[in-house]
Formats: structure tokens, C-alpha cells, sequence
């Protein structure tokens, strides 16, 4: 029987039920699990040990009393340090919000407080989210728990390392081009990201505001539906948020369909840059579905090899403004250096962020300069359109499309770190998907020779989540993958 | 050479809403600093903007108001740049699409002396937009404080065509503007509290031609006597440089109240890129047609129409009506009287004269005319007495004393009348051996009067209407001063 730790939400809520375990119990698990493996995996910045239990008191106080909140309620669930937790540091593992403590909760986690779970710790990132193996945060690099000189993938490198290593039962992360999906393929976990617009965005450090999203990383597709259905809903505190349409039951929705389905498998996405082992991997699974009796569709998305430039000028655009105010004026970090106004802003923005951040402030500022706007930003905005028309014409007539998540598993620290485009280019396959505000979903679909997971992708229709969920199932079911865990 | 000046205002009116453009952070003038914020007021991390509909709304009436043609959706712009009153370091405005497009106004210049009425005409307006306030810096000699209790408070930008060729144009538009946008209800319009703000764009060009010169800016103009000063410096400044033949540069000046000059901020070169782009957290509203009808027809009269009309169809004169129809309160005042006695020059009198200068002398700030809500006086105490005087019961030397009378105590006049045995007396027998006396004690007058000097009979009324305190029927006493000094 394993550890409590590599437990699923599923069992769990089944065991607390039968009174067979606590939420004290699963949590003390968790936190001498981080206790003894964090040092080596470095995926929390942060974590408090008295909160975490105290929440896991009132969830076991809740259930003596017959008032139990449902499938979550006691289950700690790890948070990316970009999400605001009331009263927790919130520094997106940035030295410019070194020492802020955020005053509100974001929705997400409000929801799920109200769905009784445990919110443990601060999970480390890519400084504000701007990254692919986590070595862009300023306090940490984060280790892949399947080869601790290997990168976990990023930018939700610590929320995916830390659930692959026992050291929570789920974690949230954001995807803005695939910071949830990419890390959790390399590190062998369920990562998905929800249809623009399905999760309140409020309490979500702003970094491409078009294309953040806040999804969950779990250990199956179930455990990623439960915390997706407590999540979702249109938040009046963002206006981006949409209410849900179609079936949102997506945790006992999946089992109940059984396909067969059609599912498009775009050419684009096997070509030039992909790793050997990976292409046979995904072109297995394919042939899985196949032997199930599902109709495989070959299928066009001509524009998404326009997706990464697209990409690099809409979020840094967006990424230069939201980022403005962390200026040293009413919050955060402020130079000593600084004596008047402007160098308050050039000294603290100087010293508070750090490369990646800036090269990227950089870029966006100049895609938005006056003469360079049109040629950049709006054409961009027109390239967008027709990467979503491209998805609109491909599901007439498929109802989920198959892909890899990214096109090598897990890469040794310091590799592309001196090389941003290689880096960039990490997100090829999960980009465009962010761009056309649709849902996908990254499932453990085997490994190298040397060990390391790889990660299917699969791309919904918008709001087609249950749909979506349901073919992931599906392949989880008929393997062993999900359940493998790191020798740590 | 003889120039012509050339003047375009942008106005900044601050739209009365009961909290801030973007968040339920309540908005009050005069609030201890940064006690009105809250975390999207602040810009904290994860905050995000929502929409208040009533400042949509408001701006919409302010458009209809000013003849504006209204957008059929409502969309958001950020303007980037860092300035420490800028929580974001960017401003959500209107850049590409305002929300009113186009417009004019109609304005009253002063005629000849203050009894006389001016010239009308229209000014053309380019577009009104909506955006937000910043906070407030005050700079002492050692430090800069913010306050941000004015940050995020909805702000109308008016922007005029060069449609304005004197400062004595640009004041008599300033006025015109308040009164419309007061009585409409959109804003108190009270410069001191920086509730209506103007900058003016000031040119020359040789008389006759048709080309605008090179523009200079005059910012930071808090009083209509600023904006008539700063036009007015500026003209000679560029009088003085065109003569010399020196050529005007584009640039931003300061007008500083204490030294009565401007100063250059900065030139063209200098000008902020300020890289605007569709703001990604908010999302375009449609403008509902049928509720822009609504509001439409909901629209107040429009200040000089009214004047137009009194003076058409109440015979009122010009002294009147320029006092009652500036103010929504006094003219709503007036017509209400006329619903309970139709009287309309006599009403109109008792307003524009005793009404005001009862309000002015209980009045701290001479704002009269604002108080009348506040006042005890009703519309039908008003009325009333006009009735009565027109019915005879007390002369109009006594309905002065009984305004003041009702004014302090807000008793009916009619019952002040009563109490104080103010009615006129109709004793014949009384007035009859008064006038007696008065002939017999003034012979000078009577002879006088028998030489056909009118007027020489009002001698001989004073000590009658001594002795009765002003309640002798000036009627009976005429036609009994008569009949004794024709029957000598």
C-alpha cells in the first residue's frame, strides 16, 4: 500500500469517509514527506507547518460533525507562489516582491478553502511565470524529482515537482503558454489548463493577462476534474471570466463516456525539433486510441508555427504593462540607491527583477512603441485570430485533437539557460492553445530509455472540458503510467 | 502684423459616483489621505479592474447633454507611463474609441454691460472620453507625499475643436459648460476641489488665415480666472516671440498662480510614447441602445434654452433670467411657485432678488444659490405671498418685511400676516382723518399737487403710511387725498 503522500484525491476522500485516515494525518504526511525531500527537490519557497495543520484540524473538526464540504475537504493542495493566499508572502520568486504578504485571497483559492481544502505552502516558478525549467526563479532552481540534475519544466516547475515527489496530493499552477502542461509532462503528472475565461483570474499576479490561466496539477484526470469543478465560475471581481457552458460535472461526466471518439492529430506537430522518443511515444498512444475504435483525423493547423513569435509579442506587450507596477512606490522592494522619483523606479526595477524579466519588459515595450505598434502588436492580434480559426475548423470535425506536450523530456539544469530561444521554444506545442483560449490537458504517456516521463497532450474545444477529461481518462485507464512515482 | 488667437480646452470633470470607476472604493473630497483605497486602488498584485456602469452612464448623459454622437460599444485603452501617482504606472482610458464623438455647445458671451445680454454661438467639441484619476501628489520642501484617494475616481475628459478665439470665449465656455454639467446632475463642477480641471492649447496666426500656428499646452489651470490669465500671458508671450520673428515652439507649460507667468516643462522631443493598448482585463460594453433613449429623454432643459423660453413665453427680462436659469435648483424653484399661483414676474422677482440676498447673507462661501434646497422656504410660501399682494391683502412695502419674516421662520405668509395684524387697513374713517392731518401739516405739497405735480402727493402719503405702519390701502389712500384736496 503507498505512502499517504503519493495518494490520490479520490482515495483519499474515500478513506476520510470510512474514517480510515484524517486530514491532520494526510497532512502531517505531506509535511514530513517536504520535510524530507525538499531539500533535495527545492520546489517550496516557503511553507507553514501550524497554518497547514490548523486547516487540517477544522477540515477532521468539520467531519466529526457530519459537515464535511466534499471530496476536497482536507486534502492539501500546494500553491504557485504567483497565486494570492491572504496573509502568505507573494513574490511570484521575484526579489521585487521580496517580503510582500498579500491582504486577499485570489478567487481560486477562496473556492477552494470553501471546498474545505488544505492550502499548503508557496510552490517555486520562473520569476513571474516568464519561463520553461523553473531556473528563472530568484531564490531556487528546482530539481526534477526523476533526475535531480534535470529541470522540472516550468514556469510551474515547484507546483509539478513537488506533487511528482509526495510533497502534496495536488497544486495549482498558471498556463500562459504552457507553464502548467509542459512542466507537468516532464515530471510525469496530470497538468491541465482550463478555457480562457473558466477560472476567476482575480488573486493571479497578472503576467499576459489575455492568456493567464489558473488550472490544477494532480496525479490523475479525475483528481484534475475535482479541483477544476470546485474552481470554475464567472467571478464578478473579473471581468474576463465567463460562466461555464456545457456539462461541468466533469468528475463523474468522465467515466460515463466511453468514446469511441474522433480525434485530430495535427501534422505540424511532429516535425523539425521533436526528440525521437518522444515522437514514437505520442505516435503510440496515438495508435492506442486507434486499437479502441476511435476515427484518428489527420488534421491542418498551418498557423501555429506562427504561434511562438505571436506568442513572444502579445504576452511580452501585455507583460511590459502589467509588470509596471512593481515600481519600489507602495510596495515591494525599493533601492537604498534611490533618492528621488525616477531613480526609485530605474534603481528598484534594476535591482528587483532579474534577466529574463527584463528582456522581456524590453520587448514588449518596444512591440508597443508608436511606429512599431501596427507591425508588431496588431498584426500579431491578426495572427491570433486565424491560429483560433485554424482549432475552430479542425473541431468541426474532431472532438479533441492528440499532440506531445513538449518536444524533449526533461533537460539537465544550465542547458538552455544561456539560450533563450532554445528555451522559447520548450512551448512550441502548447502555445498556440493559449492563444486560441482553448482547454488541454497533459497526461503521463510513458517514458525515455533513461527514465524520464513524457507527456500526451490533449486539446478541447472551448468549454469542452468533460469531453476533454474524458479521452484522458480514458488513455490513463488503459496504462500504468500516472500511478509511477521518482525514487527519491 | 495683427494675429488672431486660436484656443482648444480639455477639461477633466470628475463624474459624481458613489464609488471609483474601477472598484467599490467609496469616493468623498476631503477624506484623510489614502483611507479611499483598497487593493485595485493600489494596484496590488492579482488585483483586478471592474466596471462601475453608473460612471458609463453619467459620461453617457454628459455626451447627450453636449449633442455628442455615443459609441455603440464602450472599450478600454491603457496608457502606459510611470509617474508616482500612478498605482498601475498606467491610466485605463479611452484612446481609440471615445465614448461621445464630436459634439458642441452653446455659449453666451457677456454683452455690453451686466444688464444686457450677449452674443450666443456654438463651440464644436472633438469627443468626450472617460478615464481614470490619478492620486495626488503634494510636494513639500523636503519630501512628495501621494495620496491615492483620488486614484481610480472617474474622470470625463472634454475635448473642444479650436474652436475658441478669446480668453473672454474661453471663460464664458468654461461657465456655460459647469452650468450644463451641474444641471444635469453629472458633476458639482467646484474647481477648488479639483472637481473640473482645464488645460488650454493656445496659438497665434496672422488674422485672416485659415492655418493653425504651432501650439503651446497650458497646463495645471484650477480657476476660471487661471484659464483667463494663462490665455492671456501666453498671447502676449507669443505675440512677443512672432514679432521678433522668432518662431513658437510645441511644448507643455505651467501656469504658476504666484508669479502670474508659465514656465516650459517639456518641448514635442520630450513627448511621452505612451505605447497605448486594448486594456486585456476589461472587457468592451455594449451600449444599450434603448437606454441611451432613456437618458436621453431624461435630459434636464438645457440651461440657455430655458432662458430662451422665459424670455419668449414668461416675458421675463434678461436681469432675471440670467440669475434663475444658471442655477437647475432656483429655476425648478420658480416653476414649482407657478404651479401654486401663476404669477410669473413677480415670482421671478422674489427669487432673483429677495430669495438671493436672504440666501447670500446666511451663505459662508456667496455660493447663494446653492442653498436654496437647504432653505425652510418652499416654492408656495413664495407664491403665496404673491397671491396675497395681488389679492390686496397686504401692500408690497409690508410683503418685503413678511419675506424676511417666512424666510427666517419658514411660516406661511399668509399666518405671519395674521399673527402680526399685517393686513392692510380699509378703515375709511381712520385713513380719512390722517390725511387730514397730512394736508393741513404740508400745505406746500398740496399746492404743488394742485399745480399738477403728481408726485407732490406722495409727500403727504409718507406720514399716513407712518402712522399705520404701511397698512393703509395705498389705493384708498390715493383716491381719499385726492377727494379732500380737490374738495378744498
Amino acid at each position: 500500500m503507498p505512502n499517504l503522500y503519493f495518494k490520490t484525491i479520490a482515495e483519499l476522500a474515500v478513506m476520510l469517509d470510512a474514517g480510515e485516515t484524517s486530514s491532520v494525518a494526510i497532512t502531517q504526511a505531506v509535511i514530513d514527506r517536504a520535510r524530507a525531500v525538499d531539500g533535495q527537490v527545492k520546489a517550496f519557497l516557503s511553507f507553514d507547518v501550524k497554518d497547514a495543520l490548523k486547516q487540517a484540524k477544522a477540515s477532521d473538526q468539520r467531519r466529526s460533525e457530519g459537515k464535511s464540504l466534499g471530496l476536497l475537504d482536507g486534502i492539501p493542495v500546494g500553491i504557485k507562489d504567483t497565486l494570492a493566499v491572504k496573509d502568505y508572502p507573494l513574490c511570484c520568486a521575484s526579489k521585487i516582491l521580496e517580503n510582500y504578504v498579500s491582504p486577499f485571497d485570489a478567487t481560486c483559492i477562496l473556492k477552494l478553502r470553501k471546498a474545505g481544502a488544505v492550502i499548503w505552502g508557496r510552490l517555486n516558478m520562473d520569476e513571474f511565470a516568464m519561463g520553461s525549467s523553473t531556473e528563472n526563479s530568484a531564490y531556487q532552481t528546482t530539481s526534477n524529482p526523476w533526475d535531480l540534475e534535470a529541470i522540472p519544466g516550468g514556469s510551474s516547475g515547484g507546483s509539478a515537482a513537488a506533487l511528482a515527489a509526495g510533497e502534496a496530493i495536488a497544486t495549482l499552477g498558471t498556463d500562459t503558454g504552457g507553464s502548467i502542461r509542459q512542466p507537468a509532462a516532464l515530471c510525469g503528472v496530470v497538468g491541465m489548463k482550463p478555457t480562457y475565461g473558466l477560472i476567476s483570474r482575480y488573486g493571479l499576479v497578472a503576467f499576459a493577462s489575455s492568456l493567464d490561466q489558473v488550472g490544477p496539477f494532480a496525479r490523475t484526470v479525475e483528481d484534475a476534474a475535482i479541483l477544476m469543478e470546485a474552481m470554475l465560475g464567472k467571478d464578478p471581481l473579473d471581468s474576463t471570466s465567463i460562466a461555464p457552458k456545457g456539462e461541468t460535472g466533469y468528475a463523474s461526466v468522465l467515466k460515463n463516456k466511453k468514446g469511441p471518439w474522433k480525434l485530430g492529430v495535427p501534422q505540424e506537430f511532429f516535425g523539425e525539433g521533436i526528440h525521437p522518443e518522444i515522437k514514437s511515444n505520442i505516435e503510440k498512444a496515438v495508435e492506442w486510441y486507434k486499437a479502441q475504435g476511435c476515427e484518428i483525423v489527420n488534421i491542418l493547423l498551418p498557423h501555429s508555427e506562427l504561434a511562438v513569435p505571436v506568442y513572444y509579442i502579445i504576452a511580452t506587450a501585455e507583460a511590459s504593462s502589467n509588470l509596471a507596477r512593481f515600481d519600489g512606490v507602495r510596495y515591494g522592494l525599493r533601492s537604498d540607491d534611490s533618492k528621488d522619483a525616477l531613480s526609485v523606479f530605474t534603481k528598484s526595477r534594476g535591482e528587483g527583477f532579474g534577466d529574463e524579466v527584463k528582456r522581456r519588459i524590453i520587448l514588449g515595450t518596444y512591440v508597443l512603441s508608436s511606429g512599431y505598434y501596427d507591425a508588431y502588436y496588431l498584426r500579431a492580434q491578426k495572427v491570433r485570430r486565424l491560429i483560433l480559426g485554424d482549432f475552430e475548423k479542425a473541431f468541426d470535425r474532431v472532438d479533441a485533437i492528440l499532440t506531445p506536450t513538449s518536444p524533449t523530456p526533461a533537460f539537465k539544469r544550465g542547458e538552455r539557460s544561456e539560450d533563450p530561444l532554445s528555451m522559447y521554444l520548450s512551448d512550441i506545442y502548447t502555445i498556440s492553445v493559449n492563444l486560441a483560449g482553448i482547454p488541454a490537458i497533459s497526461i503521463p504517456s510513458g517514458f525515455t530509455k533513461s527514465g524520464l516521463p513524457i507527456g500526451l497532450q490533449i486539446i478541447g474545444k472551448a468549454f469542452g472540458e468533460a469531453d476533454m477529461f474524458a479521452v484522458a481518462h480514458a488513455f490513463e485507464q488503459g496504462h500504468s503510467y500516472t500511478r509511477q512515482t521518482p525514487n527519491l | 502684423m495683427k494675429y488672431e488667437v486660436v484656443i482648444g480646452l480639455e477639461i477633466h470633470v470628475q463624474i459624481k459616483t458613489r464609488t471609483k470607476m474601477f472598484t467599490a472604493a467609496p469616493y468623498v473630497y476631503g477624506a484623510p489621505p489614502n483611507t479611499l483605497t483598497d487593493a485595485v486602488v493600489l494596484g496590488l498584485p492579482g488585483s483586478l479592474p471592474v466596471l462601475n456602469h453608473t460612471a458609463i452612464e453619467q459620461c453617457t448623459k454628459l455626451g447627450l447633454m453636449l449633442n455628442c454622437e455615443i459609441a455603440k460599444e464602450c472599450k478600454w485603452d491603457r496608457k502606459n507611463y510611470f509617474y508616482p501617482d500612478s498605482p498601475k504606472n498606467y491610466q485605463l482610458t479611452q484612446n481609440e474609441e471615445p465614448l461621445c464623438a464630436g459634439g458642441k455647445l452653446e455659449i453666451e458671451l457677456p454683452g455690453p454691460s451686466r444688464n444686457i445680454e450677449g452674443e450666443h454661438r456654438w463651440v464644436a467639441l472633438n469627443r468626450i472620453h472617460l478615464e481614470e484619476d490619478p492620486g495626488k501628489l503634494t510636494h513639500g520642501p523636503f519630501e512628495t507625499t501621494i495620496d491615492f484617494n483620488r486614484a481610480g475616481v472617474p474622470l470625463a475628459e472634454i475635448v473642444t475643436e479650436p474652436d475658441l478665439f478669446s480668453s473672454t470665449e474661453a471663460v464664458a465656455f468654461l461657465n456655460c459648460l459647469r452650468n450644463a454639467i451641474v444641471y444635469a446632475g453629472i458633476s458639482d463642477c467646484d474647481m477648488e476641489k479639483g472637481q473640473m480641471r482645464c488645460d488650454a492649447n493656445v496659438s497665434l496666426r496672422v488674422s485672416g488665415s485659415e492655418k493653425l500656428g504651432t501650439r503651446s499646452e497650458m497646463k495645471n489651470l484650477n480657476s476660471i480666472s487661471n484659464v483667463k490669465a494663462a490665455i492671456e500671458y501666453e498671447v502676449l508671450r507669443q505675440t512677443e516671440i512672432l514679432e521678433q520673428g522668432g518662431s513658437i515652439v510645441q511644448e507643455t507649460r505651467r501656469w504658476d498662480v504666484e508669479s502670474a507667468q508659465s514656465f516650459s516643462l517639456r518641448s514635442k522631443e520630450d513627448a511621452h510614447d505612451y505605447r497605448y493598448f486594448p486594456d486585456p482585463d476589461l472587457m468592451p460594453v455594449q451600449m444599450d441602445s434603448s437606454r441611451v433613449a432613456e437618458l436621453k429623454a431624461e435630459l434636464p432643459e438645457r440651461p440657455l434654452d430655458k432662458q430662451r423660453r422665459y424670455q419668449k413665453d414668461l416675458g421675463l427680462p434678461f436681469t432675471i433670467t440670467s440669475v434663475i436659469c444658471v442655477n437647475r435648483d432656483l429655476s425648478e424653484f420658480f416653476e414649482n411657485a407657478l404651479k401654486t399661483y401663476y404669477a410669473p414676474k413677480q415670482i421671478a422677482n422674489y427669487i432673483a432678488n429677495d430669495l438671493l440676498r436672504e440666501l447670500s447673507s446666511v451663505s459662508d462661501y456667496g455660493e447663494s444659490a446653492h442653498c436654496v434646497r437647504q432653505s425652510m422656504l418652499t416654492p408656495s410660501h413664495i407664491a403665496i405671498l404673491a397671491k396675497i399682494i395681488d389679492e390686496g391683502v397686504i401692500s408690497k412695502q409690508i410683503g418685503k418685511e413678511v419675506f424676511v419674516e417666512m424666510f427666517q421662520t419658514g411660516l406661511m405668509p399668509d399666518l405671519i400676516v395674521e399673527r402680526k395684524g399685517l393686513s392692510q387697513s380699509d378703515d375709511i374713517s381712520e385713513i380719512e382723518s390722517l390725511c387730514r392731518q397730512a394736508i393741513s401739516g404740508n400745505v406746500k405739497a398740496v399746492s404743488q399737487y394742485k399745480e399738477g405735480n403728481e408726485k407732490a402727493l406722495n409727500a403727504l402719503k409718507g406720514p399716513v403710511m407712518k402712522a399705520t405702519k404701511g397698512k393703509a390701502n395705498p389705493k384708498i389712500l390715493d383716491q381719499i387725498l385726492k377727494k379732500l384736496i380737490d374738495a378744498q
